[in-house]
């Protein structure tokens, strides 16, 4: 499978978008595109997840790609706008790093990412070592998103994004064990869970969810 | 179904029967009793044969810290009936903190025991969220804080830690093709993997678990953590969250370290190590809070492990687990006895704290003798440990002599300027005159005892076992 067919296109094409969708997160400006941006995500995993499963003939991946569209595309982008609705937090995302640099830094990351993994995984076929590329620089984009992002629903979704490239890394490599999938899958509910029940406890101590007022409580400081 | 799964099911159905308990007394004693089942069923696993069981396996690593989990399990959960009625929980938070307990006791033994290293993975994400659970109960402003650190930092971290599984079983996939996530089976293959892919692996698997044992510079939840949270959640913290990360690192350091082509991993470790070492020898200094000063002690004490480690061979090996054996014992000793004290003196400052061995001194003279335990003073067994590494560090790393010196002494006279604080001296007032009550200052005394027999007069089954171990790790 090389450059050319279609199997490597498709599941190359559904990646990038993937990684696509992480810079849209990356430069939204209000927390309810931020929420739609990643359930697009979530979406665009799951159809890269059915097309591996296709693909490889893995039945279990077909699993992966339901239970990653019911969480990931729709129940935690549903709780997830429940919580802004809750709290009236219709404004815009509060940036400790602007759009400009964020995007720039983005780039970077992916570079970083193409050119650790590329070069190391020489000797592996060429849809793996791609695809392990492509998730590496959606795991690190979550990450920037978390340093950049000062709300804790935003600094959630960054996780959760983070996440989002774990999957796409697991569904690129043929014959991983299913449980793996299943058991992130799982937990990745158990800790949005946790993140909203945070979230609530948050805004009821400090009455936002800007998480700069958490850096008052540190233990030293009483 | 094998043993060790036994074990893990039975502490997650206590887990599932402690959330129907409201009744302080009733679930205190139940959960007393889940842990000491769970201790028997640990025993037994001492005559189980070792090898693999499907997704499990018990071999001589894992075997004593499994022992070692359920004993200071068990000794918490002791500790934790005889003091839970000082933190003033309503029905929910007694059922969501022994469910909690009961749930990470079960990941962590799972997470010691699984041969898959995907279980391995899922088990400490599971021990994780049960912990972030249970720092956070008390639900004041700063236990909020330390959970949400707690929360997102080791999120990455244990999300990198997947990503390094990931690509570990991407490079043995050419060639395994059932069960291709097996400990066992991969350092059967890792000597014909690619070296450039065991590395990029091991990289990730070291940062992500890494993370999750405190290492520098990813430690800034482990202090807060500690802090916060009723005490005997700091007592498992210590005492196993952290060895069940680093011997997580010690499984990936043994299948990268089966192929002899790949970049080494000692000197990530050791460096890694005395990074830790180092930054929390000085950090001790400036700690006024009694848990965050403890919790920085077992950074320091994670530090030595893994620069033991990083050395390799089977003598530094043994000189690594010995630490984390040690570390285990003591470190969950003394939260035992700052609680007791910061419960009788109603503050967990330093300053607030003082003069115990003349008030209580029962209390006082084991917190004095565990704190001494922990600087590294003899006869107990971080004693043991500390002096076989740097004897051996003398001789296989001169060069790094002076650093891995100057961390231990600046170290280890923060300990004795806190143990003479807290113990010594003139006694503070009591904010709920009373004596300490002899069930909480049991497990203490059981702990110190224990790391007394093991540093003097260490049975020589166990001996054997260790000394295995440390041949497993590589």
């Amino acid at each position: 499978m090389s450059f050319g067919q279609i199997p490597y296109d498709v599941a190359h094409l559904l990646g990038g978008a993937v990684l696509l969708l992480s810079f849209v997160l990356l430069y939204q400006r209000r927390i309810n595109a931020v929420i739609n941006a990643f359930a697009t995500q979530g979406a665009l995993l799951a159809a890269a997840a059915l097309w591996q499963g296709w693909v490889q003939d893995a039945t279990g991946l077909y699993l992966t790609a339901l239970i990653a569209f019911a969480a990931k595309a729709v129940l935690i982008p549903l709780a997830l706008r429940a919580v802004v609705r809750r709290f009236d937090l219709h404004r815009t995302v509060e940036t400790a790093l602007g759009i400009g640099p964020s995007m720039i830094a983005g780039v970077a990351l992916v570079g970083l990412a193409i050119m650790v993994v590329l070069p190391v995984t020489a000797g592996a076929r060429a849809l793996a070592r791609e695809d392990l590329a492509l998730a590496l620089s959606v795991v690190l984009l979550g990450m920037l998103m978390m340093i950049t992002r000062r709300n804790a629903i935003t600094q959630v979704v960054g996780l959760l994004s983070l996440e989002n490239g774990l999957i796409l890394a697991a569904v690129g490599v043929t014959g991983m064990p299913l449980v793996v999938e299943l058991s992130t899958a799982a937990l990745v509910l158990m800790v949005a869970i946790i993140a909203g029940i945070f979230a609530f406890e948050i805004r009821e101590r400090f009455d936002s969810l800007d998480i700069g007022f958490l850096e008052r409580h540190r233990g030293e400081r009483r | 179904m094998p043993l060790p799964w036994v074990l893990v099911f039975f502490h997650w159905a206590g887990a599932l029967l402690l959330a129907a308990i409201p009744q302080l007394r009733a679930a205190v004693l139940a959960n007393l009793a889940v842990s000491a089942g769970g201790f028997l069923l640990a025993l037994f696993l001492l005559g189980y044969p070792e090898g693999e069981q499907g997704w499990t396996r018990l071999d001589a690593l894992n075997l004593p810290l499994i022992l070692l989990a359920a004993l200071v399990g068990l000794t918490t959960s002791a500790f934790s009936a005889a003091t839970l009625h000082h933190e003033g929980f309503d029905h929910w938070r007694i059922r969501a903190y022994h469910t909690a307990f009961q749930g990470f006791m079960g990941a962590q033994a799972l997470a010691l025991l699984a041969d898959n290293l995907g279980i391995m993975w899922v088990a400490i994400e599971i021990a994780t969220l049960a912990t972030v659970t249970m720092v956070a109960v008390h639900r004041t402003p700063e236990a909020i804080e330390a959970a949400w650190k707690f929360f997102i930092l080791c999120g990455v971290g244990i999300a990198l830690a997947l990503f390094g599984t990931i690509v570990l079983y991407l490079a043995a996939q050419p060639l395994l093709h059932e069960n291709g996530l097996s400990w066992a089976a991969l350092r059967r293959v890792a000597a014909q993997c690619d070296p450039g892919v065991l590395n990029l692996a091991f990289v990730f698997l070291l940062v992500g678990y890494g993370t999750k044992a405190g290492l520098v510079p990813l430690h800034s939840w482990l202090p807060d953590a500690h802090a916060e949270g009723p005490t005997p959640i700091s007592a498992v913290l210590s005492g196993l969250l952290l060895n069940a990360a680093l011997h997580a690192v010690l499984r990936a350091k043994a299948v990268v370290g089966a192929h002899p082509a790949t970049v080494a991993a000692g000197p990530f470790l050791m460096a890694l190590g005395l990074a830790s070492l180092l930054l929390a020898g000085f950090a001790l200094w400036r700690r006024h809070d009694a848990r965050r000063f403890f919790g920085w002690s077992s950074i320091e004490q994670m530090g030595l492990a893994a620069f033991a480690f990083g050395i390799g061979g089977a003598a530094a090996n043994l000189a690594g687990l010995l630490q984390m054996a040690g570390h285990s014992l003591i470190k969950s000793a003394i939260f035992f006895g700052v609680g007791q004290a910061a419960q009788i003196k109603g503050s967990q400052k330093i300053a607030d704290i003082g003069g115990l061995v003349a008030s209580h001194p029962a209390l006082g003279w084991g917190l004095a003798l565990a704190i001494g335990g922990i600087a590294g003073l003899p006869p107990f067994l971080v004693f043991a440990a500390e002096f076989r590494l740097v004897t051996i560090a003398a001789e296989a790393v001169p060069a790094l002599l002076l650093p891995l010196g100057l961390g231990l002494v600046v170290a280890v006279a923060a300990l004795v300027t806190t143990l003479q604080a807290l113990c010594f001296g003139d006694p503070t007032r009591d904010a709920a005159p009373r004596a300490a009550s002899a069930a909480a200052l049991a497990p203490l005394w059981l702990h110190l005892a224990v790391a007394l027999w093991l540093g003097l007069a260490m049975p020589a089954p166990l001996a054997a076992l260790l000394a295995e171990a440390a041949r497993i790790v590589g």
